[in-house]
Parts: structure tokens; C-alpha cells; sequence
């Protein structure tokens, strides 16, 4: 360690573990100081490659991301700090691969929770090659107009607050590195401000200490003084003790251990810091304080006092001439983030999409209403779902046990309808789930699947209208449309559809009005008598019944109705039901291991 | 976090099993824990030996000096093994100043032996320390001048050579069994992350090491990558911390968040109460009220970070209960300080406070308690204005204050009010 300047006005930092906040921070920092370049060279997102947008005051630019650490080196030679926001679990191994980079000077870890012993490898590591680790467990540093460390500092408003867009003359050095925050604030009253701030992390061994970084700033000229703010635990601030009493510091040191609050505590405690356990009396605050006096430095009676001892080294310093006073400068004004500007009420912004069924903005998503838990707690079916989800409202039990049986009675009808045939023919071709599913339901529309709606709408026109089943019939015969809903391959007058009777019993037990229904079956009456196999069959059964569920709810106003019947929400039953069926003719062809289906040429017509 | 003391047959359960496996050494130890729920027939089921030795009883409580403290019993049989540990279980005892209950024992063969060697490793930042003496055992103190000490730099191996200058004083032909031994341990003091072993004493068994007493640190924060390993590892408490209800509430709360919670209950009839934002800044405020001459007064030690409003509100509920459970007609105060948060959104945080202070409303009230706030960082405004507000609505008085203020400012504003 030693030596001194870590960061310029040029320094240029890869960013492990991509994070949109802290990374717009220091490019904000940056334009706030004036920079030409921004601090973030790149990006490294394990797995990911391509650009991140950020801003660098008002104008947008892409920050290219890799997937490496060595290929971000490799990009970005000069780019010589690696800021690490990996986890606990992973910090220690990105940040190892980065020290090795011979490109990579310093490296700061963000992370708390980093095992000792993967810290001490670091370190080890560290020392051999001449790099600086920062952290663990740290909020990052901060060179005064010059560069910042991911969160280093807080709010913009905090930054400008402390003048960190430009130089002063304090070195300071502190284990927390939300103390570091409230010191630059307390520096900033009382003095021309920071140079250079360092929080080295909580942790039992930090990567890099606060002797460390005491005679690095000692070796800075523009450091005319150096502020330490330690605290109970460990003996790091005896090395600082040691190389004030061999005299190797020639600034003024302002410290302050804290934690003389332990001997309250009769037995030993663990306070927030890893680092700051009360243990021996070499490592309680009060010794160390007296040894960093006895040593030397100026050590206020409390940390109340610590403000005043600050401002009287920094004006004793000015009156001998060793600070001048510096140029102010202006910074310039950072532009508002819309997200931010809108929370604090200051603009307002259109929104491009409205949505008024579900909302997952909370503890847990809720469907019209009705959060995930109390749907499942109270034992609520698909049914349940899709009529909240579709119609905005919780229907009775009868209604969505009636859309249930719907779907299950729609969910396939075997391999040769259209659908199926065609989910099986891209199933065998090699497609996906997906391409398999969709190819099916394309072939859902006016001659498969698709009579529901218009069974409904049919019926519901002419029973409305007052037309007995021989008008109705012949009137839409005379305008070339054959009805909806009636007429069946296979089924007779003798040989009814099973699931239309499945359905109509329902209907007749638990519905309070059946009256399309009973239309319904009057036109079938009248079509039999035309021909054996125009009886009602699933579709008109299903229309109809909805009409009399929508109608005899007593849920649904009149234009509801209307509403629900020319959207076609009858259709979304089909599509809904029949993709089971779709999905599982996909998944038999897959598990059927089926190859490519070519169609026989026997079963062509081939003719001009 | 950090480092935690496990119990001595923790310790040494461990250093079986990973003895064998990473060194080949088979340790002969025995040992078996005893605690309120232990069956002395199952025990005895499980561990045969019980029956067929003579043997050593002592809490296993992590404090040491327990011959000293007359809590050992040599060279007993099982019976009477029983009848000392029924008659101290739950005892309370006071070891240099701490006063608790015995709850944990640990049973072991009773070892005649000559040699009593001292051994330890400690982490430190750079390396480890490796101690070794000729003359260890209860009056180690006394020797210590008499311990050897190396430094073995992170990275470097543990070598016959590094081992030599500890035991040369030891003769020539059990080096070979001692230096094998403290590599052993060396490996597994490396492979379960622990940060210390101390053996004092270990001896000779038939010419083999055999640790007779043993305390060990594991590093906690390596949890994940020893899940197998340590297994079920057991994290006791300080002895003499026994942890009020409160307190191990907040203790749980923090095991299972990424968020940051410690609560300490110094003085339930005190009239200075803490909710303290930072772990810099907790142990700061809690330092300044006592640096005004108030420490008497301070109820607790709080620290929180990162919480969510839903962990923020358990808290701030634990602390308001404490806070307003002894009302003496007298004003108390409650700091609700921190410093200026790097990325904390102040008033979220608030928020759960606040629900918490309308939950005790009538409970604040008849505590005559007076609110002093401090707080800076992203949308401080807001939550310094929320607090405002909820004090009027209380009728519980409320001062706020922001960055431009110091931030033990409130203590005085505290103590001058009470």
C-alpha cells in the first residue's frame, strides 16, 4: 500500500453486476464535476453482452456490457478500477479474477458477508502485486471532483450540499460508510472539504485499512489534513498509532474511535459492524483513542466534540498558510429523472398502457381485486379465475362451475379436427411447444371452433326479436347463412350430442332462467323436422347457456351483455379449453418420439 | 454475522470427523452433551462408553477457567456423572461478572496423562498465528512467556520446517505424531473456515494426540459454503446473555433477512430509548449518550439497516413495548436518529415507524414519551414532514431535524428534556 493518488479526473472503472442506480450516480457525479469521459467504462454481466443505456447529463449513451471480466479488460485497458457489486457468495471469486488482470489496479467490494478467509486470499493477493482492495462490506470512496464509487455520497442534492464536485483539502478515512456520509457533511461545514473520502467496510479484515489509506493521503500534496474515524474492535488503528509515533505521517491527524459505549454491556457484544465486537481491552474505543493521542493525534473528548477539533486543525492550517482558499465553481445543473421527478410531484407524464383487471404492484398480485392468497384460501377454481379475470367480478358458484365444465368438455375432441391435426403435423416437424400450440388454435375461426359467439349472437337477436324458430330459420336461410349451433357430423335426432344433455341438465338444476336455452331448443325442434342430423350441438348448446348465465346472474346490465357477446369473449372458452387438448397432442407426438408426417400421395387428387 | 464461539464438543465433533477425513488421523476422543431434554437412558444407548469409563463432567457454555471455578468433576462414573449434572443444571453461577444458568454440559472419558501441551491457531488478517507450548493446561497464564509462536502468511503451507521451532524443545521422536497432528488441524481449521482453535490442554494417548479441552470460532459469514460440513452448528449466546423475549424476537427477524436488526435490552426501567438507523451511527449515538453522563438511562441498543417496512414496523413495535412498559409519570425520549443515508429512502423507512407509533398511541402517551428525529438523505423531507405530522395526530410531541443538524444533536435535546 502507500503510495497515494488512487483516482484522477480520467480514471476510468468496469462495473461487475450491472446496476442501474449507482452506476447513473457516478455518471451524474461525473457530469456534475465536469468530466469529460464517464467513469464507467463498461459493464460485466455474467451471461450478458450488448449495451446499457444510461445518461451522462442530458444526453443518453451506451455503456457496452460484457459477459467476462477478462474480455471487459481486454476492451477497456485503461480502465483500471473494478467495482464489484456481486453477492456475498460470489464477490470473492469476481474479485480475485479481477486483481489478476494486470490492467486492474483497485478493487472495491461492495458486498457484507464475505467469508474472512476468502478476504484474507484477496489481501494476500493484493499485497504481492501492488493493488488496492476497498471493502468489503463498504459503500465505496470518493475523490472530490475527480470520481465516486457506486452509492459513495447518496443524492445528488448531498454531493453539491458537501461541494464533492470539486477538490478540497481533507483526507478521510472511516470503517461505516453511512458515517462517511454524515462526516463529509460535517467536513463540508467546517473546512474547504474533501479531497479524498475512503470507507473501508466493517468487516473484521478489511481489504485495505485506515493506516493504509492515512499514509497514502499523507504522500497526496493537496491532503493538508487527515480526518480517522475508527471504531471498538480489532487493532487496525494500532498500525495507524505505530506509524504516527515513527513519524511517519506529517499531517495533522484528526481521530476518533467509537464504540465507548461497550462497557455498558457486561458480557460481549456484536454490534452492527462485523468488525465491531467489544473484545480485549486493547481493541475497547477508549484505548485506542488514548493511544492515537498518546501518539499524536488530535483526539476530541467525544464524538460531539469531533466537529470542533476538525475546524480548529483546518483554521490553525489556514492561518499558517498551508490552505489557501480554493475557486468556487458552479456545478451544473443535473437533470431530473422523470421516475423521481414524478414521485416528488413535480411533473407529470401520460401513461401509454391502462390495465384494469390485475395489478401486481403489491404484497402479492391480485386478480380484479382479489389477492392470489384469499383466491386460493378459499378454494377457488379456474372457473373463479376467468370470471374474474374476464368479467371483472366474482360470479356465483354455479356460473363458474358451469364455465368449468365448459372447458372440460371443449378441451379435445381427438386427433382429426383441424386443430389437432395441425398442432400434430408442426409437433412432428420438429417444432416447439409453442409453434406446436399456436399452429393448432390458428385454425380456431369461423368453420372450427368458432360458432359460440355466433350461436349467440344469433340466438340472442332472434330471440329478442321476438322470431318464433320457423322466422328465424328461414330468414337466415333466405340471406344464405346456415344457423350457427345446429347440425352435427356424427349425432342425430335419435342419437343425441352427451354433452349438450350434460350441459342443459346443469343448466336446468342451477340456473334460475333457461329461457335461450329453451329457444334454443324450439329452433332444433323445427331444424329435426328438416333433417335428422340438424340437432343443437355443443356450440349452441354453450351459447345459448351463456346468454341465459349472463342474463339470469342478474350480474351483467344489458350492455354488458351486449358487450361480452360482440367481443367474442365466448370464443376465449374455445381457445382456452382446446389448448390443453393442443398441448397434449404436442407433448404425446414428442413422447411418441413421431417423425416429420408427410402426407401419402394416394390421398391426393392430383388433377388439372 | 462474523465470528461466533461454538460449544467445546462442537468443536470437537467437528474435529473428528474432518480430522479423518482431510488428515487420516482417527482421534479417539469421546464426547457426549447433556442438556435440560437430554434422556440419560437414550444418551447412554447412544454412547456405550458412558457405562464402561470413568469420567469428566463440565459446562459447555463458552467461558473458560471451569477448573478454577470448581465446575469440573474428574474420575466419576456415570452415576455420578448424573447426580452432578442434575444438581447444577439450571444453577445460576457468576463467571467474572457475568451471572447465568448452566444449561449445557459435556461428558468425556476421564484421561490420566502426563503431558499437557497448549496449541492454537487464530486468523488474522494477514496469515494466521500458530501457538505452541510444552506447558499448557489451567495455569497456562502463568507459562505464557513459555509459548512459541509462529506467523504463517496467508497462502504459505504448513510445513514440518514452519512446525519445527514451536516443538524443538519437545523430544526428537514424537515430532513426527505432534507435527502431523497440528497440520491436521491446520487443514481443518482452513477447509470449515474456522478464525480460532485452542487446545489446552492436549496430550498423549498411547503416544497419540488427544485433545483434552478445546474452544473454537467459526466464521459465520462462510456458513454457505460449509452448510454440509458443520451441519446443524449451533450458535450460542455470550454466557450470561440470556436473551430477554424481545431480544430473541429481533434475533430471529435478523437470521432470516438480508436486512440488518439488533436490538439490546440494557435497561427496561430506562428513560432513553434508541432506534438508531447505520451501524456506524448506532454504536455513535449510544456512545454520546453515555459520553453526556446518561448511560443509566438508556434503555437499549439498536441498530437497523436495510429494512423492509414490514421488518421495520416488528422492530419499532419491540422497542415502543419496551419503551412504554414501565411509565413512571416521568418523560422519556425516543431517538429516532441516524446519519445522512448514502441510498436509504428515508421516508420508506419511516413508514413502518410510523404505523408502529399509531399502533401505541395511548401506550406513548401514558409514557410520557417525547419523539427527537434525525435524519438526512434520499427523501428525508418527506419522512422528517411524515413524523411531524404523526406527532400532531397523536398528540405525542415530536422534534425533527435534518442533514444541516449534528446528528447526536438530539441526545442533548433528549436528555435536557427528561
Amino acid at each position: 500500500m502507500a503510495t497515494g493518488q488512487l483516482f484522477s479526473r480520467t480514471t476510468q472503472a468496469l462495473f461487475y453486476n450491472y446496476k442501474q442506480l449507482p452506476i447513473q450516480r457516478m455518471l451524474d457525479f461525473d457530469f456534475l464535476c465536469g468530466r469529460e469521459t464517464p467513469s464507467v467504462a463498461g459493464i460485466i454481466n455474467p451471461g450478458a453482452e450488448g449495451f446499457q443505456k444510461l445518461f451522462f447529463g442530458q444526453e443518453e449513451i451506451a455503456i457496452p456490457v460484457h459477459s467476462t471480466i477478462e474480455a471487459a479488460c481486454a476492451a477497456h485497458p485503461t480502465a483500471d478500477v473494478f467495482i464489484n457489486f456481486a453477492s456475498f457468495r460470489s464477490a470473492a471469486a469476481s474479485s480475485m479474477a479481477a486483481l489478476k488482470q494486470p490492467t486492474i489496479r483497485v478493487v472495491a467490494i461492495i458486498a457484507e458477508g464475505v467469508p474472512e478467509s476468502d478476504t484474507k486470499q484477496l489481501i494476500g493477493y493484493a499485497r504481492s502485486n501492488n493493488k488496492v482492495v476497498i471493502g468489503p462490506a463498504t459503500v465505496g470512496g470518493i475523490q472530490g471532483g475527480a470520481f465516486k464509487i457506486g452509492d459513495t455520497a447518496g443524492t445528488i442534492d448531498n454531493i453539491i450540499h458537501c461541494k464533492l464536485y470539486r477538490p478540497g483539502s481533507v483526507g478521510f478515512v472511516s470503517k461505516s460508510g453511512g458515517m462517511s456520509n454524515e462526516m463529509y457533511n460535517t467536513i463540508a461545514r467546517v473546512t474547504d472539504g474533501i479531497y479524498e473520502g475512503i470507507a473501508i467496510g466493517g468487516d473484521v479484515f478489511p481489504g485495505s485499512t485506515l493506516s493504509d489509506h492515512v499514509l497514502r493521503f499523507n504522500n497526496i500534496p493537496q491532503v493538508k489534513m487527515m480526518v480517522v474515524l475508527g471504531e471498538l474492535g480489532g487493532r487496525d488503528e494500532y498500525s495507524l498509532v505505530e506509524a504516527l509515533k515513527q513519524g511517519k505521517v506529517n499531517k495533522p491527524v484528526i481521530a476518533w474511535v467509537s464504540g465507548t459505549c461497550a462497557r455498558l454491556f457486561k458480557s460481549e457484544v456484536q454490534f452492527g459492524h462485523a468488525g465491531a465486537k467489544s473484545g480485549g481491552e486493547m481493541e475497547s474505543a477508549q484505548a485506542k483513542n488514548q493511544a492515537l493521542k498518546e501518539a499524536g493525534a488530535v483526539v476530541p473528548t467525544s464524538y460531539e466534540a469531533f466537529e470542533a477539533a476538525i475546524k480548529e486543525t483546518f483554521e490553525k492550517l489556514v492561518e499558517e498558510g498551508k490552505i489557501t482558499s480554493i475557486k468556487e465553481v458552479k456545478p451544473p445543473q443535473i437533470p431530473e429523472d422523470l421516475n423521481s421527478a414524478i414521485k416528488s410531484g413535480k411533473v407529470r407524464a401520460p401513461t401509454h398502457i391502462i390495465s384494469t383487471i390485475s395489478d401486481d404492484r403489491g404484497e402479492e398480485p391480485c386478480y380484479a381485486g382479489v389477492p392470489m392468497s384469499s383466491i386460493v384460501e378459499q378454494g377457488y377454481g379456474v372457473g373463479d379465475v376467468i370470471s374474474l379475470l374476464w368479467f371483472k367480478r366474482s360470479l356465483p358458484r354455479y356460473c363458474t362451475h358451469f364455465i368449468e365444465i365448459c372447458i372440460m368438455l371443449c378441451a379435445d375432441h381427438g386427433p382429426c379436427v383441424s386443430g389437432a391435426h395441425n398442432t400434430i403435423v408442426t409437433a412432428r416437424a420438429g417444432k416447439d411447444l409453442v409453434s406446436s400450440l399456436v399452429s393448432g388454435l390458428l385454425t380456431i375461426g369461423p368453420r372450427f371452433g368458432g360458432a359460440i359467439d355466433d350461436a349467440a349472437r344469433y340466438f340472442k337477436d332472434a330471440y329478442n326479436r321476438g322470431l318464433t324458430p320457423y322466422e328465424f330459420v328461414e330468414g337466415m336461410k333466405k340471406k344464405g347463412i346456415r344457423v350457427p349451433g345446429i347440425g352435427h357430423r356424427i349425432k342425430r335426432g335419435d342419437n343425441r350430442d352427451k354433452r349438450v344433455e350434460l350441459l342443459q341438465r346443469f343448466a336446468r338444476t342451477n340456473f334460475p332462467s333457461v329461457k335461450y336455452m329453451e329457444y334454443a331448443v324450439q329452433v332444433e325442434t323445427y331444424t329435426l323436422s328438416k333433417a335428422n342430423n340438424l340437432v343443437l350441438n355443443v356450440d349452441g348448446a354453450i351459447g345459448s347457456l351463456f346468454l341465459d348465465l349472463l342474463a339470469g346472474s342478474g350480474m351483467f346490465t344489458k350492455q354488458e351483455i351486449d358487450e361480452i357477446v360482440e367481443i367474442g369473449y365466448l370464443n376465449g372458452l374455445f381457445v382456452l379449453a382446446r389448448s390443453i387438448g393442443l398441448i397434449g397432442h404436442t407433448f404425446d407426438q414428442k413422447r411418441l418420439k413421431q417423425p416429420l408426417y408427410r402426407h401419402p400421395w394416394e390421398d391426393v387428387l392430383y388433377t388439372k | 454475522m462474523a465470528r461466533k464461539k461454538i460449544r467445546e464438543y462442537d468443536s470437537k465433533s467437528l474435529l473428528k470427523q474432518n480430522l479423518k477425513r482431510l488428515a487420516n488421523i482417527e482421534l479417539p476422543i469421546c464426547s457426549a452433551q447433556v442438556t435440560k431434554s437430554t434422556d440419560f437412558t437414550e444418551l447412554l444407548d447412544k454412547e456405550k462408553w458412558l457405562s464402561a469409563r470413568r469420567l469428566v463432567v463440565k459446562p459447555d457454555m463458552l467461558f473458560g477457567k471451569r477448573g478454577k471455578s470448581g465446575l469440573v468433576a474428574l474420575n466419576l462414573d456415570f452415576a455420578e456423572v448424573i447426580q452432578f449434572v442434575k444438581k447444577r443444571l439450571g444453577q445460576e453461577i457468576e463467571i467474572e461478572g457475568c451471572k447465568g444458568p448452566i444449561t449445557t454440559f459435556i461428558i468425556e472419558p476421564f484421561i490420566p496423562h502426563k503431558e499437557e501441551y497448549y496449541f492454537a491457531i487464530d486468523s488474522e488478517r494477514l496469515g494466521c498465528t500458530i501457538s505452541f507450548s510444552e506447558c499448557g493446561g489451567v495455569e497456562i497464564e502463568e507459562y505464557w512467556d513459555k509459548v512459541n509462536s509462529i506467523f504463517l502468511p496467508t497462502d504459505s503451507p504448513l510445513t514440518n520446517e514452519t512446525i519445527a521451532p514451536l516443538i524443538a524443545g519437545l523430544p526428537l521422536e514424537i515430532h513426527g505424531k505432534i507435527s502431523d497432528f497440528m497440520k491436521g488441524v491446520f487443514a481443518v481449521f482452513q477447509d470449515l473456515d474456522f478464525s480460532f482453535i485452542e487446545m489446552n490442554p492436549f496430550t498423549l494417548v498411547d503416544g497419540e494426540p488427544y485433545p483434552l479441552d478445546m474452544r473454537g470460532e467459526v466464521d459465520e459469514n462462510a456458513g454457505f459454503k460449509n452448510e454440509e460440513k458443520w451441519g446443524n452448528l449451533e450458535f450460542p449466546h455470550p454466557f450470561g446473555r440470556i436473551p430477554s423475549p424481545e431480544e430473541s424476537f429481533i434475533h430471529d427477524l435478523n437470521e432470516k433477512t438480508s436486512a440488518s436488526l439488533k436490538f439490546t435490552l440494557l435497561n427496561p426501567k430506562g428513560r432513553i430509548w434508541n432506534m438508531i438507523a447505520g451501524g456506524g451511527a448506532s454504536l455513535i449515538y449510544t456512545d454520546t449518550v453515555g459520553d453526556l453522563g446518561y448511560a443509566a438511562e438508556l434503555g437499549n441498543y439498536t441498530e437497523y439497516g436495510g429494512p423492509s417496512e414490514e421488518e421495520m414496523l416488528k422492530l419499532a413495535r419491540v422497542i415502543l413495548d419496551c419503551a412504554t412498559a414501565n411509565p413512571d409519570g416521568r418523560k422519556r425520549a425516543l431517538l429516532v436518529g441516524g446519519n445522512i443515508a448514502n441510498l436509504t429512502d428515508v421516508g420508506a423507512t419511516f413508514d413502518g415507524i410510523i404505523r408502529a407509533l399509531k399502533e401505541k398511541k395511548s401506550e406513548l402517551r401514558e409514557a410520557n414519551i417525547h419523539i427527537y428525529v434525525r435524519r438526512g438523505g434520499p427523501n428525508y423531507q418527506t419522512g422528517l414532514a411524515k413524523m411531524q405530522a404523526v406527532g400532531e395526530e397523536l398528540g405525542v410531541p415530536v422534534e425533527v431535524y435534518g442533514p444541516e443538524a449534528i446528528m447526536t444533536g438530539i441526545c442533548n435535546r433528549a436528555i435536557e428534556g427528561i
